[in-house]
C-alpha cells in the first residue's frame, strides 16, 4: 500500500528521468530494490506468520526449547544473501564505473563546456567557449552532451538536477566534474543538495534544454546582458545575497573560474602558484626566492 | 573580564526561544524548590550523585537520556511543522537562522546525548550482573563519565539560553563550521560540547571492555557470555577505537577556529575534505555502537519470552564480530558525490552492502528462535517484532543507497532522512526501549505498566511511519534535505502527514512518561519480589531487584550458556539462600566525579566565550582536584560478612512471607 504512491505519477522527479543517466540509475533503483525484496518480504511474513503460529498460548504449536542449531538453516541464512550481495556487488562495480560522474559522454555533437561555481547564495554558470555566463539559470542543447566543471567560491554545496541525474559535490579549491545530457528539450529545477548555510533553501535554478536554435537565441540573449563580469563585478556579486535574479553577462574575464578554483580571485597568490613555486624551490633546493607572483587587477 | 559574553548573548526577542528558556528555569527551579522541600539534598548526593554503585550510574544515564530526548523531539515537531507550514511559499514560523540552529541540535542531541547515554546506561545496569560481577572494573572513573557526559549535555542546553549554537548540520562540515563563515559561537558550543562528552564516552568504553575481559564470574567463558554482554563488548571496542578519531577531528578543528590554523580551511593549504573523511571514519562504526548493543537485547529479549534457547549463539557472535570489524572499512559511503573516482566508490559500496549479510543473519536467528518457541506478546517483545519489520525496511533502503550511482540521485535527501531514521527509530531506538522495559524491574523492583507500554508502541510505531514514510516519497520526488522553506503543493500534502506522524510519535512519548509515572504510583501492585519476573536465561535474574548493592551475595559459578537458565532446570527452584557468607570487597562512593565534571562544564563555558582568566582558574581547579584525588588511599572497604548475612535474610523473609 506504501507503494502505491511511489510508483505513481510524475511527481517522483527520480523516476521520470530526463535523460539517460537518470533512466540508468532509475533503473538501478529498480533492480536493487527488487534484488533485495527477496529476502525483504519473506522476512517481514515470517515474522507475523512465526510470531503468530508460536504465540505462547497457541499450544497446538511444537515446542522445542533445547533446539537451537541447524547446520541447513544456517547455510541457507548466510548463504542466500550472500549469493543477492554477489549480484548487487557486480551491479554496483559495473555502474560506479559506466556511471562515474567524470566520465564523459560521447556523442557525435561537440559536447557544451560549463564552468560552474556555486557562491552564497547563488550559481555562477560560465560558458568558455561561448564567452558568457550567466547567474542562476542555466541553458545547454538538449540531446547534446553537457560537460560541467565545478568548484565553489565559499563553501561546499552539491549540483544537482533531479531529472537529469547525478549530482556532484563543489568544493572551494577543488574541482569536480560531471557529464550530463538531456533527452528532449525542457526546463528541468535544479538545486543545491548540500547545506551551505542561511541563504540555502534558495539556492535553486531553472535548467533549461533547449533545441539548437533557442539555445543559439539564448546566449545571443545572454551576450545583450550585463557587460563584462570583470573581476571587480565578479567580488561584487561574491558577497553574500539571496534570491539574485536571473543575469546574464555578455563577456567573462578569461581567467575567472582559474582564479575562483585557484582561491586568488581576491587578487592573492594563485594556489597552482604557489604549488608549482614550491616544487621549483625544491628541486632548486630552497634557492628560489619566494617572490609575491600577484598580478595586478581591474 | 567575560571575554565574547555580554548580555546581548541572550536571545530576549525570540519568543519561541524564550518561552523554552523559562521552561527550563521554571522546570529547575521546581526540581530544586522539591529537593529542598522534602529534604533530600542529603541522600540525591550521598546515594546517587557521589555514587559508584553501576546501577545507580546506569539510572543516572538513562534519566539524562529520556530529557534530553524530550528536547531532542520537540526540535523535532519545531522541523516538522516548520517544514509543514512552509511548502506552499510561506515562510512559516521559523527563520533560516533558528531552523538552522534547530535541525543541528536535533542530530547531535538525538546521536550523541539521547541515544549514548541510555545505551551506556543500560550496558552499565545490565551487563556487571550478567557476568556475576559486584561492579565495573573502575568504579570511579564510570562516575565521572556520567558527568563528562552531564558536563556536555549542560553546555548544549546553556547555548538555547546563552548566545546559540551551531547552524551547521550535526557534523559540521567546514569551511562551513570555520571562523570565516561561522563567526559566532554557536560551532564553539557544539565543539566543546562534544569534547568533554566524548572523552566520558571514551573512559566508559575503556571501563566496559575491561569489566567484560577481566571480571567475568568464573566459568564464563567468552562463548557462555550472553549476547548482549557480547554486542556491548564490540560496541566498546568500536568506542575505543573510533572516538579518538572524534576527538583529534574536532580539536583540529578548534585550532583552526581559536589559533588561526589552517587543517580545514578554505585558505592556507587547509583542505575540508579530510575532515569529512575523517568524521565519517568516526561516524559509520558511531551507527554500528549504538545498533549493536540493540541487537543484543533483542538477542536476549526474544529469547526470554520465547522460552528457548538462541538460535545459532555461535553465528550470532561471528555476526558480530564481523560486523564490529567491517564497520571500518564503510566510511566513504556517506560522500560517494564528492568525486573519489569509480574504483574507490565501488569498494566502499560493496564493502557496506557486505555489512547486510550478518545482519541479516541475525535477523534470520531471531526468527528461528521464536521458531518452535512459545512467543509472549509483551511490550519488549512487541518492541522487537516491530523491529524486525521496520529495520529490514531501512536496512533495505540502505543497501541501496550503497549502491554509488543509485546514491546520486538520493544522497542528502529526504530519502536519506527516512533511511536513518528508519534504523535508528526501528533500530537503535526500539532496542533501546525493549531494554527498559525488560530490565525496569531489575532496577527498581516493579514492572512498568503493560498496558501504556502497548499504546506507547503502537504510537510509536504508526508514528514512525506516518512521519517517514512520506520522506521517501519526498526523496524521490527531489527534495532535499535541510530545506527552511520550499514552493510545492505536492510536496507540502507529504509533509503534512509525515507532521502528523510527528504528533503520533508525540503520543507514544506521552504515553511512555505516563507508563512511568503510573508505574510509580503502582509500584506496591507491581512489585516484583522475585528478582526474576519473566523467568529470564542469564545472571542478572539471578539475583533480588533491585539487587543489593553488592550484586551478589557470592559470586556465581557458570557452567553453561543461559546460566541462571540452567541452573534452575537443575535446582527446579530459583533464588535460594545460601548457609553461610563471607566478607565482601566495595568501593567507597566519591564526590570527586562531579566536583571534577562541574569544573570541567565551567572550563567548556569559559573556552566558548574566551574568558581566559575563567579558563585557567576552572583548568586549575580541574586539575587539582584529579590529582588530589589520587592521595585519597581510603577508596574501598569490606562489608562484613554480618552485614551480607542480614541483608540476605531480610531479603528472603520478604520474599516467603509474600509467598
Amino acid at each position: 500500500m506504501a507503494a502505491a504512491p511511489l510508483l505513481s505519477g510524475c511527481d517522483m522527479a527520480l523516476l521520470d528521468p530526463a535523460g539517460p543517466i537518470g533512466a540508468e540509475e532509475k533503473s538501478i533503483i529498480i533492480l536493487a530494490t527488487c534484488l533485495m525484496l527477496i529476502v525483504v518480504i519473506p522476512v517481514i511474513a515470517m515474522v507475523f506468520l512465526f510470531a503468530w503460529r508460536y504465540r505462547a498460548s497457541n499450544k497446538n504449536a511444537t515446542f522445542k526449547p533445547e533446539w537451537d542449531h541447524s547446520s541447513k538453516i544456517e547455510v541457507a541464512v548466510w548463504g542466500i544473501p550472500c549469493v543477492i550481495i554477489a549480484i548487487l556487488a557486480y551491479v554496483t562495480w559495473v555502474s560506479s564505473h559506466t556511471l562515474e560522474p567524470s566520465r564523459e559522454l560521447v556523442s557525435d555533437k561537440k559536447a557544451v563546456e560549463v564552468e560552474v561555481v556555486s557562491m552564497d547564495w547563488k550559481w555562477l554558470f560560465i560558458y568558455p567557449d561561448l564567452n558568457v555566463a550567466s547567474v542562476n539559470e542555466l541553458a545547454f542543447p538538449a540531446g547534446t552532451p553537457v560537460h560541467f566543471k565545478l568548484t565553489s567560491a565559499t563553501v561546499m554545496n552539491s549540483f544537482f538536477i533531479p531529472r537529469l541525474g547525478s549530482q556532484i559535490y563543489t568544493m572551494p579549491g577543488m574541482e569536480t566534474k560531471l557529464s550530463l545530457v538531456a533527452d528532449a528539450a525542457g526546463d528541468f529545477d535544479g538545486l543545491s543538495a548540500n547545506y551551505s548555510g542561511g541563504g540555502f533553501s534558495d539556492m535553486h535554478f531553472v535548467a533549461h534544454a533547449m533545441t539548437d536554435e533557442a539555445f543559439a537565441q539564448w546566449v545571443e540573449k545572454a551576450r545583450a546582458g550585463e557587460g563584462k563580469l570583470t573581476m571587480a563585478k565578479y567580488r561584487e556579486l561574491a558577497k553574500p545575497s539571496e534570491k539574485d535574479p536571473v543575469t546574464y553577462y555578455s563577456e567573462v574575464e578569461p581567467t575567472l573560474y582559474h582564479d575562483i578554483l585557484n582561491k586568488c580571485s581576491d587578487g592573492s597568490t594563485c594556489m597552482d602558484a604557489a604549488v608549482s613555486l614550491a616544487m621549483a624551490k625544491e628541486v632548486a633546493g630552497g634557492d628560489v626566492q619566494l617572490c609575491n607572483p600577484a598580478k595586478p587587477r581591474g | 573580564m567575560f571575554g565574547k559574553l555580554t548580555l546581548e548573548a541572550i536571545p530576549y526577542h525570540e519568543p519561541i526561544i524564550m518561552g523554552a528558556v523559562a521552561m527550563m528555569v521554571l522546570g529547575g527551579a521546581a526540581l530544586v524548590a522539591g529537593i529542598t522541600f522534602f529534604r533530600l539534598w542529603g541522600p540525591l548526593w550521598s546515594k546517587w550523585l557521589t555514587s559508584v554503585d553501576h546501577k545507580n550510574i546506569g539510572i543516572m544515564y538513562i534519566i539524562l537520556a529520556l530529557v534530553m530526548l524530550l528536547r531532542g523531539f520537540a526540535d523535532a515537531v519545531m522541523m516538522r511543522t516548520q517544514q509543514a507550514l512552509a511548502s506552499t511559499g510561506g515562510a512559516g514560523p521559523l527563520p533560516p537562522e533558528h531552523f538552522d540552529q534547530v535541525f543541528t541540535a536535533h542530530g547531535v542531541i538525538m546521536i550523541f546525548f539521547m541515544a549514548m547515554p541510555f545505551m551506556v546506561g543500560l550496558m552499565n545496569i545490565v551487563v556487571p550482573l550478567q557476568i556475576g560481577a559486584r561492579d565495573v572494573a573502575f568504579p570511579y572513573l564510570n562516575n565521572l563519565s556520567f558527568w563528562l557526559t552531564a558536563a556536555g549535555a549542560l553546555l548544549i542546553n546553556i547555548s538555547l539560553a546563552v548566545g546559540e549554537f551551531a547552524r551547521t548540520g550535526w557534523l559540521a562540515y567546514p569551511p562551513l563550521s570555520e571562523l570565516q563563515y561561522s563567526p559566532g559561537v554557536g560551532v564553539d558550543y557544539y565543539l566543546w560540547a562534544l569534547q568533554i562528552s566524548g572523552v566520558g564516552t571514551l573512559l566508559a568504553g575503556v571501563n566496559m571492555i575491561t569489566t567484560i575481559l577481566k571480571m567475568r564470574a568464573p566459568g564464563m567463558t567468552l562463548m557462555r557470555m550472553p549476547i548482549f554482554t557480547w554486542t556491548t563488548l564490540c560496541s566498546n571496542m568500536l568506542i575505543v577505537a573510533a572516538f579518538p578519531i572524534l576527538t583529534a577531528t574536532l580539536a583540529m578543528l578548534s585550532l583552526d577556529r581559536y589559533l588561526g590554523m589552517h587543517f580545514f580551511t578554505n585558505d592556507g593549504g587547509g583542505n575540508a575534505m579530510m575532515y569529512v573523511n575523517l568524521i565519517w571514519a568516526w561516524g559509520h562504526p558511531e551507527v554500528y555502537i549504538l545498533v549493536l548493543p540493540a541487537f543484543g537485547i533483542f538477542s536476549e529479549v526474544i529469547s526470554t519470552f520465547s522460552s528457548k534457547k538462541l538460535f545459532g549463539y555461535t553465528s550470532m557472535v561471528y555476526a558480530t564480530v564481523c560486523i564490529t570489524v567491517l564497520s571500518f572499512i564503510v566510511w566513504l559511503h556517506h560522500f560517494f558525490t564528492m568525486g573519489a573516482g569509480a574504483n574507490v566508490n565501488a569498494f566502499f559500496g560493496i564493502s557496506t552492502m557486505i555489512i547486510s549479510i550478518p545482519t541479516g543473519a541475525k535477523i534470520f536467528n531471531w526468527l528461528f528462535t521464536m521458531y518452535r518457541g512459545r512467543v509472549q506478546f509483551t511490550v519488549p517483545v512487541l518492541w522487537t517484532l516491530g523491529f524486525m519489520v521496520t529495520f529490514v525496511i531501512g536496512g533495505m533502503t540502505g543497501v541501496l543507497m550503497a549502491v554509488p550511482a543509485a546514491d546520486f540521485v538520493l544522497h542528502n535527501s529526504l530519502f536519506l532522512i527516512a533511511h536513518f531514521h528508519n534504523v535508528i527509530i526501528g533500530g537503535v531506538l526500539f532496542g533501546y526501549l525493549a531494554g527498559f522495559t525488560y530490565w525496569f524491574p531489575k532496577a527498581f523492583g516493579f514492572k512498568l505498566n503493560e498496558t501504556l507500554g502497548k499504546v506507547s508502541f503502537w504510537c510509536w510505531l504508526v508514528g514512525f511511519y506516518l512521519a517517514f514514510m512520506p520522506l521517501y516519497a519526498l526523496g524521490l520526488m527531489g527534495m532535499t534535505r535541510r530545506m527552511n522553506h520550499v514552493d510545492n503543493v505536492v510536496w507540502h500534502n507529504y509533509l503534512l502527514v509525515a507532521a502528523l506522524g510527528a504528533a503520533i510519535i508525540a503520543c507514544g512519548i506521552g504515553a511512555f512518561v505516563l507508563q512511568i509515572l503510573v508505574s510509580v504510583l503502582n509500584r506496591k501492585a507491581l512489585r516484583d519480589l522475585t528478582g526474576d519476573p519473566w523467568n529470564g536465561r542469564t545472571l542478572e535474574w539471578a539475583t533480588s531487584s533491585p539487587p543489593a548493592f553488592y550484586n551478589f551475595p557470592q559470586t556465581p559459578v557458570v557452567t553453561a550458556r543461559d546460566a541462571f537458565w540452567e541452573q534452575k532446570q537443575a535446582t527446579g527452584a530459583g533464588l535460594q539462600p545460601l548457609p553461610a557468607y563471607g566478607k565482601i570487597h566495595m568501593p567507597h562512593n566519591t564526590g570527586t566525579g562531579v566536583i571534577l565534571g562541574g569544573f570541567i562544564a565551567v572550563l567548556g563555558f569559559a573556552l566558548i566565550w574566551h574568558i581566559w582568566w575563567l579558563v585557567v582558574a576552572a583548568f586549575a581547579a580541574a586539575v587539582a582536584v584529579g590529582i588530589g584525588h589520587t592521595f585519597n588511599e581510603n577508596r574501598d572497604y569490606y562489608v562484613p560478612s554480618e552485614t551480607v548475612a542480614e541483608t540476605e535474610r531480610k531479603y528472603f523473609k520478604q520474599l516467603t512471607s509474600q509467598v
